[in-house]
């Protein structure tokens, strides 16, 4: 029997936002990161730099 | 044995001359003591109730603010790269290294702390139960602080990250210090249980203390 | 594959490039299961409605204990095994844990306003997540502030070390201290008994938050070992290389 969430809506969504909060922050943060990365290696790649094991194995 | 007497002497007279910055502490100490009251307001009756607790507090605090000078000093100038090297065990070096820092620091603010207790309006069985768990916890402080201290060193940096570390490892000394000085006067829970926990952390951090700020110095120089 | 194939950076990448679709696509489906369940638990006796809270509040304690346990063991494996990256492992958890840590207080207050009255509560577990959440903080700090990420990887293993070791004398601190200044009311979170009809999803979303965990962890080690390639990269090139 679901009466909707009751008196204390508010807790409850608050709670449950602030989890969807978290784990986007986080899974942003993972992925941004990941880009920035990428772009970094890429960028130094370009400009000839790269680690001694990627110059001698295929690159 | 010579080596470490002599770490402890040297030491000792150094925290002791003029820039040593043994009585900053009694002095911080004092200072915090004379704030609360005007935070709450001059009521003797409320004072009393939570004096062991500011003298705790304040006793904790003007501990941690003076840790820096336990090691970095001598990493400036270079002779702690020399204990390092020498004949004592690093742990041993470290641990009376503390020790001469309590006494020098720690060891003020427990005499201290009675004439602070009389200008919180505590009562003279409160003023010894603080007294004498300060005299109990304070060691604990500084050999917990002395891991601080070693990280401050390791990192080359200092600034409040050493606080901020050191304080959760401080909180167990500081819940059973108050209350068995709060036993002690008002209690319906005896002095002993807490005052026995409070010596077993004691002798806990003792053993920690120096054992871990050595590994951290030793990681350190890698 | 053997786990020392774990300890070169570049297997390790491969095999994260691999893994990570899969406990991705695993995560979402054990959300999905559990925010099913959860919506479709019953209402509490006691609690009502406020008990779905619960499939928060509880498995955010969880994982912030278990990715301290994890952060012990990496630190373990720093000091004493020399594995590469361990302290990889170590840094890349620290604010996953502590994001999880900040949720946990948060849902807790959420949990503890409709049915206490009050938004924080100086309780045992609550504080003791409290000062958890500072010793995350603390660790974070100390990362950020060296240079050098093996030079702070030794420090910072040897304080999640002595961290570990106070975390049980602060939960036994706090519990004493507790007894101490409530003497009447006994909070008691998470409710006596657990009806299996709120175990399931309580299980469910534990799973998801672990499944996420472990997707966020490897792929922000993936992360960390590309940002230590460019940083060798660019000291290279600053010597001239």
């Amino acid at each position: 029997m679901k009466v909707g969430l009751g008196l204390h809506a508010g807790f409850i969504v608050a709670a449950y936002a602030a989890a969807i909060a978290v784990v986007a922050a986080l899974i942003a943060w993972v992925v941004l990161d990941h880009r920035a990365q990428r772009r970094m290696l890429a960028d130094l790649e370009a400009r000839g730099i790269t680690r001694r094991s990627a110059r001698e194995d295929d690159s | 044995m010579t080596a470490l007497a002599a770490v402890l002497v040297r030491d000792a007279r150094i925290a002791l001359r003029v820039g040593g910055g043994a009585l900053m502490g009694v002095l911080f100490f004092l200072a915090v003591v004379t704030m609360v009251p005007f935070a709450l307001g001059p009521d003797l009756a409320l004072l009393r109730r939570i004096g062991p607790a500011i003298l705790w507090l304040g006793a904790l605090l003007a501990s941690l603010l003076t840790l820096d000078r336990l090691l970095a000093a001598d990493q400036e100038d270079g002779s702690l790269d020399l204990l390092l090297l020498g004949p004592a065990p690093l742990e041993l070096v470290v641990a009376t290294k503390a020790a001469a820092h309590w006494l020098t620091t720690g060891l003020p603010l427990v005499v201290a702390s009675p004439l602070f207790g009389v200008l919180l309006n505590l009562e003279p069985a409160a003023i010894g139960a603080v007294a004498l768990t300060l005299l109990v916890g304070t060691p604990a402080l500084t050999c917990i602080g002395l891991l601080g201290a070693a990280l401050a060193v390791a990192l080359r940096r200092g600034g409040l990250l050493l606080p901020i570390l050191v304080l959760p490892l401080a909180i167990p000394v500081l819940i059973f210090g108050v209350s068995a000085a709060n036993a002690a006067v008002v209690g319906p829970l005896p002095f002993g249980a807490p005052f026995a926990i409070l010596c077993a952390l004691t002798l806990a951090s003792l053993v920690i203390g120096p054992f871990a700020a050595a590994a951290t110095l030793r990681h350190a120089q890698e | 594959m053997a786990l020392i194939d774990l300890a070169n950076p570049t297997r390790f990448l491969a095999l994260v490039a691999r893994v990570l679709p899969w406990l991705a696509g695993a995560t979402l489906a054990a959300f999905a299961l559990g925010l099913g369940l959860a919506i479709a638990a019953p209402d509490d006796y006691q609690q009502g409605a406020t008990v779905k809270i619960m499939f928060i509040h509880v498995p955010s304690a969880w994982l912030a204990m278990l990715i301290w346990a994890v952060m012990s063991i990496a630190s373990l494996g720093t000091l004493v095994w020399r594995h590469p990256l361990a302290d990889v492992a170590a840094k890349c958890a620290a604010p996953i844990g502590a994001a999880f840590t900040l949720l946990c207080l948060f849902a807790g207050s959420m949990w503890g306003r409709p049915m206490w009255g009050t938004y924080w509560v100086w309780d045992a577990r609550l504080t003791s997540v409290l000062v958890m959440f500072l010793m995350y903080l603390g660790l974070i700090a100390l990362w950020r502030t060296v240079e050098d990420p093996s030079r702070a990887g030794r420090a910072a293993a040897i304080l999640t070390l002595v961290g570990t070791l106070n975390l049980p004398i602060i939960k036994f601190s706090v519990d004493w201290w507790n007894t101490l200044h409530q003497p009447a009311s006994v909070f008691r979170l998470g409710g006596p008994t657990i009806h299996p009809s709120i175990l399931a999803p309580l299980v469910v979303m534990a799973l998801a938050f672990t499944l996420l965990f472990v997707t966020l962890h490897l792929a922000a080690m993936r992360n960390e070992i590309l940002r230590r390639r460019v940083r060798t990269l660019r000291l290279m090139q600053a010597h001239g290389a």
